[in-house]
This record gives structure tokens, sequence and C-alpha cells, in this order.
């Protein structure tokens, strides 16, 4: 007797709700013996952390901003694993566009009005151009896309660390930081005394931009249809390598864009502690989010709920802060795990030779 | 060179023979981080260092194993499962980190491995010393490339080994057990990187700090793809990557060229894109990786 899995004729309605939350519940359970490691009650580690992530006004704006240079990551991902260009490279994409941010956002003499579309304009093309030289590699020279996006994001890394630590050192504070931006660069506030600017309403703008050019154009079509079958496109007439390099250039100006935010809305400098992993977290939202643009939406929310909410219940705890790391892991395998069960079934079979 | 290179050797021999089965193991940034603070924290308490390297062993055998559940038994995606193990993994070397040794002001260290000397051989003006003046570790990972070979070339394992990953429909035919191999595979790769880890916290900083590996796992999977999943041709990749890595170190301490440093460090990283892009048109990976295998799908 063993047990198989056996393809599902259709997903009854009840699984496709009920397994995600089953999935959360079984990574809050999983990760609750580490709580108890530390010496902590299980639940009220779990109440602190969620009453620090959405508890008041001020935590939930805070779990707000922490989610938006995550929805922009989660939608680079999401739209480059459609068509199956593994980027790894969000992180680095992310880094080119938050230096370009930082560049234009100090040039002195440029009309004010134009600072905040410049750098968004800018910073989206140095994550795009970033992403379009594994494009390259991978089309040209066959390089495996998945290895060349994760070096370029250390080679990106170096080089701003390089960048701040020489030419663009702060000449007032001397720390290996680059000078802020000027003030008529900065985002405006959309909630007064709160860190809620106005990056955070472009994510979900942009999320449903994204949504919109995935599902209703031509150019969506094509990714999806590149992403599924990429013999069956160039037979269909699909200019297959093209579709991949321009997929690949807005996936890198998606991640470009959320460092674009992180400069112009949060941090108003580049600096080494920028991005805390956020590209690489973006992978796991997108996967989360089933490669669903919309669903980026709650997925990075959920994350970020998770990172600021660990905060709160490290200090009133003191349960360790990386708690958040695996829960974020483990929540990715419960969630693959239970997806797994909505298109397969789990049956006890006889022990005759297949 | 050699000291740099051993530990990436561990590590790149380890994803080889996942790859080799047909599986890319993502799991081993992480499973490397784990072995480090694993490795660290046994040899710390038990005062021994092969209680450390055996530990770390053993914890990347239960993770790999987990990726084996996630990819071979349930056929996920191995890309997602095995970032999510590197996830778990480091997530887990942190908080355990934090757990043992709370916030200390000075981080603790352990006696290193002290260099075993090859008698006769080391007193070989400039070779002894280069190659026959290291840790234990360092022999064990060179030994350790021919017994790859031998295992993947010569023994009906390895034949299996190979045709699970080139064809594992075939391998199935022959009355191979797909699955096991598989696992055996990603637990071979597992011990490996939690050695290769521990490695670094044990032998090469005698502490583990949080950035311990800093993307030295990812270096293995590029490693593996230069070495075209040869054990000898991915212990010649592992080689002049530490004599790259070494050049920069003697290049950055030097001041010759007046450089930051920092573009010393990309540089490691740099080359293997380059590398790649010179090397990779003519590498030809395994046939079935990334693609899970189902008894159905006949």
């Amino acid at each position: 007797m063993r047990l198989v899995l056996e393809p599902r004729a259709h997903t009854p309605t009840w699984l496709n709700i009920s397994l995600p939350v089953l999935a959360l519940l079984a990574t809050l359970v999983l990760c609750s013996g580490l709580i108890l490691l530390a010496g902590a009650g299980v639940i009220q580690a779990y109440t602190a952390l969620f009453k620090g992530a959405f508890g008041s006004k001020f935590n939930f704006v805070e779990t707000l901003v922490k989610a938006a240079p995550l929805i922009f990551t989660g939608l680079a991902v999401a739209v480059a694993f459609r068509a199956k260009f593994w980027n790894i490279g969000a992180e680095g994409q992310l880094l080119a566009g938050a230096m370009a941010a930082a560049f234009i956002g100090a040039r002195e003499g440029l009309p004010i009005w134009s600072f905040i579309p410049l750098m968004i304009i800018c910073g989206f093309i140095a994550g795009g151009l970033w992403a379009a030289l594994p494009a390259v590699l991978k089309l040209r020279y066959r390089v495996d896309d998945v290895v060349a996006t994760l070096m370029l994001n250390f080679v990106m890394f170096y080089l701003m660390l390089a960048l701040v630590d020489g030419p663009w050192k702060d000449p007032l504070s001397g720390y290996p930081d680059s000078p802020d931006i000027l003030m008529d660069a900065e985002y405006p506030i959309l909630l007064h005394n709160t860190r809620l600017h106005l990056g955070v309403l472009l994510a979900g703008i942009t999320a449903v931009l994204v949504w919109l050019l995935m599902t209703r154009t031509t150019l969506g079509f094509a990714i999806r249809a590149v992403g599924e079958n990429a013999r069956a496109a160039a037979h269909g007439g699909l200019p297959v390598a093209r579709v991949v390099f321009v997929t690949a250039v807005l996936s890198g100006g998606l991640a470009g864009l959320a460092g674009v935010g992180e400069v112009a809305g949060l941090h108003f400098q580049v600096m080494a502690s920028l991005s805390p992993g956020y590209g690489y977290t973006g992978i796991v939202i997108a996967m989360l989010a089933r490669l669903n643009t919309l669903g980026v939406i709650p997925a990075a929310i959920f994350f970020a709920a998770i990172a600021t909410g660990a905060e709160t219940m490290s200090r009133t705890t003191g349960v360790p802060v990386f708690l958040a790391d695996v829960i974020q892991g483990m929540s990715l395998i419960c969630m693959l795990v239970a997806l797994l069960f909505t298109t397969y079934r789990l049956r006890i079979r006889g022990s005759e030779k297949v | 060179m050699i000291r740099v290179a051993a530990p990436l050797l561990f590590a790149t021999l380890g994803e080889m023979f996942s790859e080799r089965g047909g599986v890319l193991n993502l799991g081993i940034e992480g499973i490397m981080l784990l072995g480090a603070m694993v490795g660290f924290s046994a040899a710390y308490f038990s005062g021994n260092l092969w209680i450390g390297i055996f530990t770390a062993a053993l914890t990347g055998i239960t993770f790999g194993a987990l990726m084996g559940l996630l990819t071979v038994t349930l056929g996920l995606s191995q890309h997602v499962s095995g970032l999510s193990i590197t996830m778990v993994c480091s997530g887990l070397a942190f908080y355990g980190y934090r757990l043992v040794f709370g916030q200390p002001s000075q981080p603790p260290n352990v006696e290193p491995f002290e260099a075993l000397s090859v008698p006769l051989l080391s007193d070989i003006p400039f070779f002894g010393p280069v190659l026959f003046d290291h840790f234990a570790l360092v022999y064990i990972g060179f030994l350790l490339v021919p017994l790859a070979a031998f295992l993947l070339y010569r023994t009906p394992w390895g034949l299996n080994l190979r045709t699970v990953g080139e064809n594992p429909q075939a391998a199935a035919s022959a009355g191979v057990r797909v699955a096991w191999v598989r696992y055996q595979a990603l637990m071979i790769s597992g011990a490996l990187f939690g050695i290769g880890g521990a490695y670094f916290s044990l032998a090469q900083f005698n502490a583990f700090t949080f950035g311990v590996i800093s993307g030295r796992g990812w270096v293995c999977i590029a490693l593996v793809v230069l070495g075209r999943w040869d054990p000898w041709r991915c212990a010649v990749a592992a080689l002049l990557f530490g004599a790259v890595d070494a050049l920069q170190l003697r290049l950055q301490s030097s001041g010759v060229i007046d450089l930051p440093y920092q573009i010393f460090l990309m540089l490691p990283f740099l080359v293997t894109v380059v590398a790649m892009a010179v090397l990779a048109r003519n590498a030809r990976a395994p046939a079935a990786l990334l693609i899970p295998y189902r008894r159905e799908e006949r």
C-alpha cells in the first residue's frame, strides 16, 4: 500500500479558500515551537506580533510603508516568472533604481516639478538596464538566468558600496552614505504625522496597471504565451527572444521603482542597509500570489506585517526578531504544499506494480 | 588560494551531485549558513571541532531530505523550494544564534583547526607549504574530488544517478528507484553544504557572524555550471575562484592598484558571470534538471 498524488479533474471552491488559510495556520503552529524554545508564551508572542503590525494607526502605516517595496519587487518577479525568465536579481535592480533616484534627487537646478517624474523614469530605466544584461547573456550566450541575475546582485551591491564610500560619500556626515536628496525631490507625505508617502499609493496603482497589462494587452498575452510554451509561441509567430527581453526590462524596471520609493519616500539617500533583501522576498511574495499581480498586494502586506510585528514582539517578549524570517520561509513552504493539493489529491493505493 | 577554495569545493561537489540527479538545490546558501551556525555551536559547547563538523553535516542531511520531500515526492518547483529552504535555514541560523549566544559585545570563538603538515612532503620548497601545510579539512576536501569522480563514473550507484538525471523514465524502466536516488543525492549535497558552511565558522573565521557565507553558496551554483557537472572540472573551477579571491585580497593589501576595496570584493562575482558567458555556450546541463518525475506521467 502506498500514497500517490493524482491530478484533480477540478478544484472545489472551498479548497481554494481553505487551503491557504490552513497553510498559514500550519506555519504558525510549526513556528510556535521556536517561540517555546525562547521561553515565551506562544499566544502572547503572536498577539504582540499582530498588535505590532496592525494595533495602531502608526503601526499599520509602518506595515504599509514596508509593503510598498515588496509590492514592487513582487510584481517584478511575478512578471518575469510568467515568461519563465528566472529573475532572482530584483535585489540588484532595486539598488540600481535607488542609485538613479539618489543621483537625480540631489541635482540642483532642475525645475521643481520635474524631480519626481524624472526619478521615477530614471529609476525604472536603471533597473531595466540592469535586468537587460542577464537577459542578453541568456539569449545570446546561453548563460543561466538564475545564476547571472544572482551574481549581478552582488556586483551592484559592491558597486553601490564603492560609490557611497568614495565619490558619493556625504561630506557632511562622513559616513558611507550618499548626500540627502533635495526637499523638492522627496515624495509628499499622504497622511499627516506619519511616514505614509506617495510611493505606497504608487505601488498599489502600479499593481493594478501591471495586472491590466498582463491580462488585457497583447504584450501581456505574449508574455504568458512564451512562459507557458515557448516553442508553441514561436510557431505562432511570436518573437520569443524579444518578448523575453522586454519582460526582463519591465521586470527590472519594476524592481527599480522599489528602489526609487525607498530613496524618495523613506531614506532620502542610499547606504549599505537600504534593502534588507526586498528583492529576494519579492520572489516569495510572487510565489505566494501564484504569480497573480493583484495577489501580490495582500502577500506583500502579509510579509510586511510579519516584519514590523516581529520587532514589537521581540521588544515585549524577548523572542529574537529573526522569527520573522523563519515564519516567512515556512509560510512559503506550507503554501506551496497547500497549493499542490488544489491541483492534486492524495490517494491510497494497493501495492500493485505500476 | 587552496584554503579559500576548500569550503567551496565541498559545496560545489554537493551541488554537482544533486544536479546530476536532476535537482537544482538552491537551498545551498541557507544550508551552508545553518551548517556554519550549528557546527560552530556544537564545537563551542563540546570543545571538539569534529563534533561540530559532524553536526553540521547531519543538519545538512536533514534539510537535504526536506528538499527531497518538496521537489521529489511532491514535485514542487525546484527554484522556489530551494529558495524557501534557504530562507528558513538562514532564519533558523540567526534565530538559533541569538537564542544560544544572545547579543554578545565580543562574538564567542573557538580554537581553530591546527594546520596539519604532511611530514617530508611539506619540506619541499615552494610546493611543500602550498600543498601540504593545511587543516585536515582541506585535505579531505581535495580527497573528495577523486572519490566523487569514482562514485559518479565507476560505480553502479553513479550510473544510476546519472541516468536519473538524464532520463528518469529510462532509469525507472531499468528498475532504478528514481525518487530514492534523488533523495540520496540531495542528502549527500546537504551534508556537503553543511560541512562547507562549518568550514567557514570553524576553520576560516573561528566564529559565527551573520555575514559568514554572504553569497558564497550562490557562487557554487555557478561553479557547477563552469565545471560542467564534472568533479574534476568543478575542482578546477573552485580553485580558479579561490585564486581570484586570493588575488583580490592580495591586491587589496598591496595597494599597487588604487581602487576602492569594494571593487575587489565584486571581482569574484563579475569574473563568474564573464566566465559563464565565455564558457556556458558549450555547457550541457543534465537533461532532466528542474523536471519533477512522476510515475503516472510516462
